[in-house]
């Protein structure tokens, strides 16, 4: 016994000096790859071909204050968000119809293993041929980035729910919304979660990329294809610094969002409506308080 | 009355059953004896509607509302105690699912707790809880006590006995003592 509490005050020091080295880590790394850029572009001499970080940083400085900048993220934003969501929630229908139905399955695999393996810029000059086809470039292009693989995904969760708790449900007739929220929503959203974190990715670098092609007014990549012809490479790069940001924070606040679904399906799963009446009644409420839940 | 004929079940080339007749009467209790290999999980199975037999009449099942405590646990990790055991109830029968889990010797801590939390015997009386207190015509008890200690073993029993008075029950158990504790009918299959 003495011999665990004296291994464990000796632990706590050495805990407490790594704890300041992890946070630090990331702050050298990054240092060290600015040091690299920087001295990249002390090598090519020439602002214009490849600017400082220190231009960039000036650049990017100049241009949060603008209204130029926070115009060009909202219309980003709203038309690649737009698409990703609509990817998300159709992803999901699709999922469970075929999981549901393996016609569905058997018709929809082929297509979304064609949109899966096509090349985006087919899809971006399919869409620049049709009328009007620019203003909503960014928004389809980032959806049919991400539909395959949230149909994929989530359809590779639903198959591998627990056959254990499917069967229990079916011997207990729980009803259809209580099944959801305490079997197959748990069982789905890590996939979920998972296919959202490459796809919110995927979804900025390929919204980006039609913008910059089809040069919808007002984006971002119209912005960055401008400071191309203009050859300002600190403005490129300061464009880049801000989607690269937004889908940080994207695939942050996506990892809040499902974190709080999976902690408030911990809490309430098994209650809800239901087809014989289920919910979470002042009755059931009161018991909770009881054996203090 | 709950009764099979001639019901055969085959897996592969292996027979499980070969024409069983069984009958489980209407209130009573009937304890499933044999030895490991024998069939009776698949027969329980077929009770409960979860496995189809290849030949063979199961009758009186129509409109039975089942509950069953399988050899797995089958809890949702996510869920409390209470949780697992109000998945299966009507509106309004928490209070139910509180007093049963504390009948069954959960306190207040194992009842908040998410089933992953709980040890092997809390949670083996979550499942027995579960199929003892929904509402069910037809209660399937597939070896309940299995990994419990010898105090909790009693406590499930009595409870067992108590709360599936008057309710058909089909009872698998290698425990003989267990199927007299609960005035069974002793079918054994060889």
């Amino acid at each position: 016994m003495t011999s665990t509490t004296a291994g464990k005050a000796a632990a706590a020091p050495s805990a407490r000096r790594r704890g300041p080295a992890r946070a630090v880590r990331p702050a050298l790394v990054l240092a060290f790859w600015l040091v690299v850029w920087q001295a990249g572009a002390w090598a090519v001499g020439q602002d214009f071909l490849l600017a400082s970080p220190v231009s960039v940083a000036r650049r990017l400085g100049e241009l949060l204050g603008t209204a130029e900048l926070w115009g060009a993220v909202g219309h980003s934003l709203a038309r690649i968000g737009g698409g990703f969501v609509a990817a998300v929630l159709v992803g999901i229908a699709t999922a469970a119809l075929a999981a549901a139905w393996s016609v569905v399955d058997t018709l929809l695999a082929p297509a979304m293993a064609a949109v899966r393996a096509a090349p985006v810029v087919s899809f971006i000059i399919l869409l620049l041929m049709l009328p009007g086809g620019s203003g909503t470039l960014a928004a389809v292009t980032s959806f049919l980035m991400v539909l395959p693989i949230v149909h994929a995904t989530v359809l590779e969760g639903i198959r591998q729910r627990d056959r254990e708790l499917l069967e229990m449900a079916a011997v207990f007739r729980v009803p259809r919304w209580r099944r959801l929220t305490a079997i197959d929503v748990p069982a789905v959203l890590p996939y979920l979660a998972a296919s959202c974190r490459v796809g919110i990715g995927l979804a900025w670098k390929a919204g980006v990329a039609a913008e910059v092609i089809g040069l919808p007014e007002g984006s971002i990549g119209e912005r960055m294809y401008d400071a191309k012809l203009l050859l300002m490479s600190a403005d490129v790069l300061a464009w880049t610094v801000v989607v690269v940001a937004l889908s940080f924070a994207s695939e942050w606040l996506l990892a809040l969002l499902l974190s709080r679904g999976e902690a408030r399906l911990a809490t309430t799963g098994g209650s809800g409506p239901g087809t014989s009446g289920s919910g979470e009644g002042p009755g059931e409420r009161a018991d909770e308080r009881e054996v203090g839940a | 009355m709950i009764s099979l004929r001639g019901v055969t079940k085959r897996f592969g080339e292996q027979v499980v059953l070969d024409g069983v007749d069984l009958d489980l009467p209407d209130g009573a209790v009937t304890a499933l004896m044999g030895p490991n290999g024998s069939g009776k999980t698949t027969l329980a199975r077929i009770v409960l509607g979860l496995t189809e037999p290849d030949a063979g009449t199961v009758s009186g099942l129509h409109g039975l509302r089942r509950a069953a405590a399988f050899q797995e646990d089958r809890l949702c990790d996510q869920l409390t105690a209470v949780g697992n055991v109000r998945l299966v109830l009507d509106r309004g029968r928490a209070a139910d699912a509180v007093a049963a889990l504390r009948e069954a010797g959960l306190d207040d801590d194992a009842l908040s707790k998410p089933a992953r939390d709980l040890s092997g015997g809390q949670r083996r009386r979550v499942a027995i809880v579960r199929a003892l207190v929904a509402d069910a015509d037809l209660v399937v008890l597939d070896e309940p006590f299995k990994g419990l200690d010898r105090a909790a073993h009693g406590r499930m029993l009595e409870l067992v006995r108590e709360r599936c008075a008057g309710r058909t029950v089909l009872l698998i158990t290698h425990d003989a003592a267990e199927a007299e504790a609960l005035g069974a009918t002793v079918v054994t299959l060889s």
